[in-house]
């Protein structure tokens, strides 16, 4: 571990009794949902990191509960750091606090979580779909949602596929 | 018939102000048909006659499901996937994959590889950038950037032609090396380029640089300050031209960057003008980087003979047996990649480029995602439009210099 993330390390130990695992030189804690939002603003305000680089998540469906890892990459300019904050959410009906509050950039990508993984920030100034059409069903990046293939057409079941295809019939 | 929908303000209720409720302020959409929103970006305008009150970006209309896609997909057959993103960024767009996976499976690139990884990304920067500049002057009625901006990318994606037989959509950075050698020419086209390039850049600037009519449509317009920029996640060159010295090249080296000397160009004045300098200075320090790499160009092997992860070269498969294995099973089931998530970041012409990729054991990504900095970048756009008008708004969306691909993913 990196001796400048040590005293971060040991904050978050001490005030929110985080886990930590290390991989490659990447230091993760796991933090609670309740807990993010004061976790956030004490590494930003505290700790210098100015910058979330990134804030996204991962299904781990069916395999594992809690179902949902809301992920908070963030970034210390001043000491040159990175640092890996993981919510473990549950499936269900998804919740976390929004970390808008915290920092602008997180106003789109919880967009884009909720687009993708449908996990909902309260309190977001503008919960709205962002990638996806308006009117989508469904969370794409989920596990349990399909790719989506194209049924190949042979002569023997063509008009019978034909039938079932979305698109526009005459 | 496809069902119209009507767009009424009530969707956009909380996004814009009370003088649009009652009809004293327009609501004007710009795009995504529009050629000054460089692809498929949608704005919604509120107007006061030519004054922003408000923008609201709609994204989406790229939107290809590449991190979806890629997790059904072997880590080498992904990669192809990523050159898609940011169209102008393909070379680097590799490199990010690859220097993630590299580091997820605990991969040696041979320091050959590396150097021609640096010499390849930079040129790719300054075509990126050679874009940008002309179309920034595009927007700006400088028309003829435009033309001489296009002439010497030219000359850049002929080199990439030359090293991968792609001019765009390369893929010749791969986990754990390149796909091959470059060829012979290579040394003597990069060397041209090298020679041409500068007496260029010193056109553009004459052309732009004290321009009067392009100095009036650009100082003081569009003003970022630092904070605001660090708090929507604002990387790249958008960053330092409001007086924040980060550059990931500099702070977090990768592919033997700390061996290169090079200036990192920090503006402090946060406007149009400061970003366009920045641009142009990085012209300069990339074209530097480059001939440092070619001067030094280790010669050796250009992949690691690492064969667990890396297929073996053509000529050994007809002789050994255990290569021909090797080569079957990579590219049939591919190799496997730890339980573990890793984060690794790139700078982009845009930023910071960074990918999370997480392994579940087997030959797939479990999770891919892109941090892609025009994404970031481009979130900052509805708070320092405010109070400009309709024609600085192109200026301002042009010197961020977003590319929707990147963007919608």
């Amino acid at each position: 571990m990196d001796k400048k993330l040590e005293p971060v390390v040991k904050a978050l130990q001490d005030k929110f009794g985080a886990a930590f695992e290390e991989f490659r030189g990447e230091v993760h804690a796991f933090i609670t949902v309740e807990q993010i939002i004061e976790a956030l603003t004490l590494l930003r305000d505290e700790h210098e990191f100015e910058l979330l680089s990134a804030l996204t998540a991962v299904d781990y469906w069916p395999q594992e509960s809690p179902r949902f890892h809301v992920i908070y990459q963030l970034s210390s300019l001043a000491k040159n750091v990175t640092l890996q904050l993981r919510v473990p959410v549950n499936g269900g009906q998804p919740k976390v606090p929004t970390a808008t509050r915290v920092y602008d950039v997180a106003n789109w990508r919880e967009r884009e979580v909720f687009d993708m993984f449908g996990i909902e920030f309260e309190g977001h100034p503008d919960p709205r779909r962002i990638l996806m059409p308006e009117g989508t069903e469904g969370y794409p990046l989920r596990k349990d949602f399909p790719l989506g293939y194209e049924e190949p057409q042979f002569t023997f079941n063509f008009e019978e596929i034909d039938l079932r295809k979305p698109y526009a019939k005459e | 018939m496809a069902q119209i929908e009507e767009v009424s303000i009530e969707q956009y209720k909380h996004l814009v102000s009370e003088r649009a409720l009652t009809g004293e302020t327009m609501l004007l959409n710009m795009g995504p048909q529009h050629p000054s929103t460089h692809g498929v970006l949608r704005l919604l305008l509120e107007l006061d006659g030519e004054v922003i009150v408000n923008a609201i970006p709609d994204i989406g209309f790229l939107h290809t499901g590449v991190e979806k896609n890629m997790e059904a997909k072997t880590y080498q057959k992904a990669e192809v996937m990523c050159d898609r993103l940011d169209y102008m960024n393909t070379v680097g767009n590799n490199l990010s994959y690859c220097l993630a996976v590299e580091k997820l499976v605990d991969l040696d690139v041979p320091e050959r590889a590396q150097a021609i990884r640096v010499v390849l990304t930079e040129l790719q920067r300054i075509a990126s950038h050679l874009v940008w500049v002309g179309t920034f002057g595009l927007d700006l009625a400088a028309m003829s950037m435009f033309l001489y901006a296009f002439r010497e990318r030219e000359l850049i994606l002929d080199i990439l032609e030359l090293c991968s037989g792609q001019r765009m959509m390369t893929t010749y950075i791969r986990p754990g090396g390149l796909w091959r050698d470059v060829p012979v020419e290579f040394e003597a086209a990069v060397r041209n380029f090298i020679k041409i390039f500068p007496k260029r850049v010193d056109e553009y600037e004459n052309l732009l640089t004290k321009n009067p009519i392009f100095l009036d449509r650009l100082l003081g317009i569009g003003k970022l300050t630092k904070e605001t920029a660090l708090s929507h996640g604002v990387t790249g060159p958008s960053l330092r031209a409001s007086g924040v010295n980060w550059d990931l090249r500099k702070a977090r080296p990768y592919s033997g960057y700390e061996q290169y000397d090079f200036n990192v160009p920090v503006r402090t004045e946060g406007d149009t003008y400061a970003r366009y300098l920045v641009r142009i200075q990085e012209f300069r320090e990339s074209l530097k980087i480059v001939e440092q790499a070619l001067n030094k160009l280790p010669m050796g092997p250009v992949r690691s003979d690492n064969r667990k992860f890396v297929p073996p070269p053509r000529s050994e498969i007809g002789v050994s047996m255990e290569s021909l294995i090797h080569h079957f099973k990579l590219w049939t089931e591919g190799f496997p990649a730890p339980k573990a998530s890793i984060y690794s970041a790139v700078e982009s012409p845009r930023g910071e480029l960074g990918v999370y990729l997480e392994g579940d054991g087997g030959p797939k990504p479990y999770r891919v995602h892109w941090r892609t900095p025009s994404f970031d970048n481009l979130s900052v756009i509805p708070k320092i439009v405010k109070g400009h008008l309709v024609a600085d708004l192109v200026g301002i969306l042009a010197s961020i210099d977003i590319v929707l691909g990147d963007i919608d993913r």
